[in-house]
């Protein structure tokens, strides 16, 4: 047993109340751990949990309106910060600690460049000189492994990628060499591939700066990487805590067996793949190709000669990083966007260049459901005329439609008293499921999934799987299903195509590409996928994260 | 609606300014009851201040009560500011919407038209529209509603281009709705509450608009209003300051109330002020 390493957080007895009329009223109960340096503790939870309210009390960031830390002490190194004034608080902050959050284009400000933004963390934390400054930004850019520090510290943050950005933010995080840093859900906005760059760049700097890490998820495959210890919050309490080995190998709560139950696992041989019978093809795109022209005259090309063919029955994937033209290629097959050249032929008509009079009801057989559950639904609308405004328009009368509703509500597991209420009295996964009600109620042959899972929680994910499961088997339907993830895709689907740069790289049984991939490309995507030591058994002792698997680049 | 009513109300703001919008309203409609002579009659002797015989706040310099003025002319006022600043929202809302919705070059002609007025000097424009028509309440309210439509318009084509995007106007159009159905159920309830506020703004501008076009001599000569009152009187205000200054101090009063209105309104409608709910 080596000797204990330094103490770098620790938060004891922590009880944080909701003011005001909630659902409960404890958000976060008697929670207690501690962060060393050189160990990274993931928090894990669904949303609503309270794991970034922990996080919030922390670094003191607690609102001030509506919610009071009403029992328990946090430390910074041997600080307390719940009784700190605001001004030593102020300065703690940068200092002892960093934060990195979710959504790295929000974090920054845009109308600064990414360098100004580091240069001011030093201005007013430091009394270095502008040149001495300007040295540490980009020393702290190559840090973060951004290629060619000096001009990215010169870019904006909308001239970089997703990925880039988060770099960005971790590079401000760290700019004070903080003894911790707190990761507030910093991949779940990311796709695969750069998620798994990230999170290599994040162990990294643990390892190579010695910081204790606190980590937000709600994904245990990114635990299974990441992690040294976790603690798994439900309803503000937490239920499990202990060594990565003990909660993933031999969880004891029911709680953390459903979590990681709910990550999808990577279907990788024939068995139990059912084979579709080949029927003939419904949907048939045939050499597809999309530009786009962005304002400084540069055209990219989202689509470049695609073809594919999804037959009646059939649930086909479509696995790509953000940018492969994946998502172009479902707004093409809905018809949100016309194609420049190429044809999408459904039920034997090709519908491009039709206009949506001509189109008639085919139009209506290709429904699609849409990624993000608070967007989809009109906020002003109830839920019942949101489902049955479609069949009406269509001809169906209102109270036909009405009952239609009613029962595709049960169907997708949601009370017929449902319909009477907005979309705002709903969770995420329960959006999505109405979502799902509302394609389904025009009573389509083909439903376009665009990238419908990837905001919800990995729980949440499982269950809303599962019920396109069901509704597929049910109605007979054939799915287009557009996500980044492969895990999800192999779980669901029975063919995947993998999309790169506008073209399709791979194609083939989901288990196939998987479990057998042809690709350099899909290799990639294939090894970035987070958690894949759950997938082949019992956790070794320690962390088994996959260093230098992967190269950083995010373009 | 109950809900957003009671959120209206608590902003103090909102309170106020609806009890003297309110108590403007209805000095406008009793005023024939409380001044039944016509505010044009002489009913005293000229130059008499404010608490004299008969006179709660004084005469002219041809011995009208400025009192009646006030309360006849707050009929007109209220009048032209809210029907111009309906007609203004009638037709900058629909421009706006069809320009956001349709795109291309119906959007490019609109904007095109609609830059038009947005490079001549709002009030110039009003002056002149007056004084080509024949001064009368039509006219002031058109002139009004003319001058007023390009920034509703310009408001709502914002907002229609960034819904129109949102994934539930997609979803709407791939379920077969009308182009009309979408545009008044999915987009436009959802532009309402920046619509609202800047409506509600817009009977405060038409009124100070009206004031301003009757103090310049250009409003209905047979119409009583603020602005005219303040006009007759203004070369003699160093004499007779409560000719001017108490028309002045209902204008005010009035376009304060409407704003404060207007600020709470917004403040009701921001679903981001409302109080912590199930934000966890």
């Amino acid at each position: 047993m080596k000797a204990q390493p330094r103490r770098v957080a620790c938060v004891r007895d922590l009880s944080i109340e909701i003011l005001g009329h909630a659902s409960r009223r404890l958000a976060v109960n008697s929670v207690s751990f501690d962060v060393h340096a050189g160990e990274t503790v993931c928090i894990v939870g669904e949303s609503g949990s309270g794991k970034s309210m922990i996080a919030h009390a922390l670094i003191g960031l607690l609102p001030t309106h509506g919610i009071r830390l009403c029992a328990g002490q946090v430390f910074l190194g041997d600080t307390e910060v719940t009784a700190l004034p605001e001004e030593s608080l102020r300065r703690l902050r940068g200092s002892a600690v960093g934060m990195i959050f979710q959504e790295p284009m929000t974090a920054l400000n845009p109308l600064m460049t990414v360098g100004q933004q580091i240069d001011e963390v030093f201005r007013a934390h430091t009394s270095l000189r502008q040149a001495e400054r300007a040295a540490r930004v980009v020393e702290l850019l190559a840090d973060v492994q951004i290629p060619d520090p000096a001009r990215a510290a010169s870019a904006y943050p909308f001239q970089i990628s997703g990925g880039q950005r988060q770099r960005v933010m971790i590079a401000m995080a760290l700019a004070l060499e903080p003894r911790l840093l707190i990761a507030d859900e910093p991949t779940t906005a990311l796709d695969v591939t750069t998620q798994a760059q990230i999170l290599t760049l994040i162990h990294q700097l643990q390892q190579s700066r010695g910081i204790g890490v606190l980590f937000i998820t709600h994904d245990f495959g990114v635990v299974a990487d990441i992690a040294d210890r976790v603690l798994v919050m439900q309803q503000g309490r937490c239920v499990e805590a202990g060594s990565v080995s003990s909660v993933l190998g031999s969880p004891s709560h029911v709680y953390t067996r459903k979590l990681i139950a709910a990550v999808p696992v990577m279907c990788t041989s024939p068995e139990g793949a059912v084979p579709v019978p080949q029927v003939k093809p419904l949907l048939q795109v045939d050499a597809l190709c999309k530009r786009f022209t962005s304002r400084g005259g540069r055209t990219t090309a989202a689509l470049d000669n695609v073809s594919l063919c999804v037959d009646s029955g059939e649930t086909v994937g479509v696995v790509g990083e953000s940018g492969s033209g994946k998502s172009t290629l479902g707004k093409v097959v809905v018809g949100l966007l016309q194609p420049d050249s190429g044809s999408v032929t459904f039920d034997h008509l090709n519908t491009v260049g039709l206009s949506r009079k001509r189109l008639g009801p085919i139009r209506q057989q290709i429904q699609m459901v849409f990624q993000d559950p608070y967007a989809s639904l009109n906020p002003r609308h109830r839920v019942g005329d949101i489902i049955a405004a479609g069949p009406m328009s269509a001809g169906l009368g209102r109270d036909a439609a009405f009952d239609r509703a009613e029962k595709l509500v049960r169907i997708v597991g949601l009370p017929g008293s449902c319909l009477s209420r907005f979309p705002h009295q709903f969770s995420g996964g329960q959006r999505q499921r109405l979502s799902i009600a509302r394609a389904l109620a025009m009573q389509p042959r083909l439903l376009v999934a665009d990238e419908a899972v990837s905001a919800l929680d990995v729980s949440v994910q499982a269950q809303v799987l599962a019920l396109l499961r069901e509704v597929r088997q049910e109605f007979g339907l054939s799915m287009l299903f557009i996500t980044h993830d492969l895990r999800v895709a192999s779980s669901l689907c029975d063919r995947i195509v993998v999309m790169h740069a506008g073209r399709i790289v791979e194609q083939g049984p989901a288990w196939s590409v998987c479990g057998a991939p042809r690709e350099q490309y899909t290799r990639k995507l294939i090894a970035s996928v987070p958690g894949q030591s759950l997938e082949t058994g019992p956790l070794a002792a320690g962390n088994t994260f996959p260093t230098g698997t992967l190269n950083a680049h995010d373009n | 609606m109950r809900a957003l009513f009671s959120r209206f109300i608590r902003t103090r703001g909102g309170a106020i300014g609806l009890l003297i919008f309110l108590a403007v309203i209805v000095m406008a409609v009793s005023a024939p009851w409380i001044f039944p002579i016509s505010p044009w009659e002489i009913t005293g002797a000229p130059f008499e201040p404010p608490l004299s015989e008969h006179l709660l706040l004084g005469s002219d310099m041809l011995g009208r009560d400025i009192a009646a003025g006030i309360a006849h002319g707050a009929y007109a006022s209220l009048l032209i500011g809210v029907v111009s600043a309906a007609v203004a929202l009638a037709f900058g809302i629909t421009l706006g919407a069809i320009s956001g919705y349709a795109g291309g070059w119906i959007d490019q002609t609109l904007m095109g038209f609609l830059e038009l007025f947005q490079t001549i000097p709002s009030f110039v424009l009003a002056v002149v529209l007056v004084a080509i028509f024949n001064p009368s309440i039509v006219a002031i309210v058109s002139a009004i509603a003319i001058v007023s439509w390009p920034p509703i318009a310009r408001l709502v084509r914002a907002e229609v281009l960034s819904v129109r995007s949102r994934e539930y106007v997609q979803a709407a159009w791939l379920t077969g709705r009308s182009n009309a159905a979408i545009v008044f159920k999915e987009i436009l309830p959802n532009t309402l509450s920046p619509i609202v506020v800047s409506g509600s703004m817009l009977v405060a501008t038409a009124i100070l608009l009206e004031s301003a076009l009757s103090f310049l001599g250009l409003g209905d000569p047979n119409v009583m209003s603020w602005g005219y009152i303040i006009g007759a009187s203004r070369t003699v205000m160093r004499q007779a300051w409560w000719m001017s200054v108490f028309p002045g101090l209902a204008i005010v009063l009035t376009v304060l109330a409407i704003n404060l209105i207007g600020e709470a309104l917004n403040d009701a409608l921001n679903p981001h002020l409302r109080p912590v709910e199930e934000a966890i």
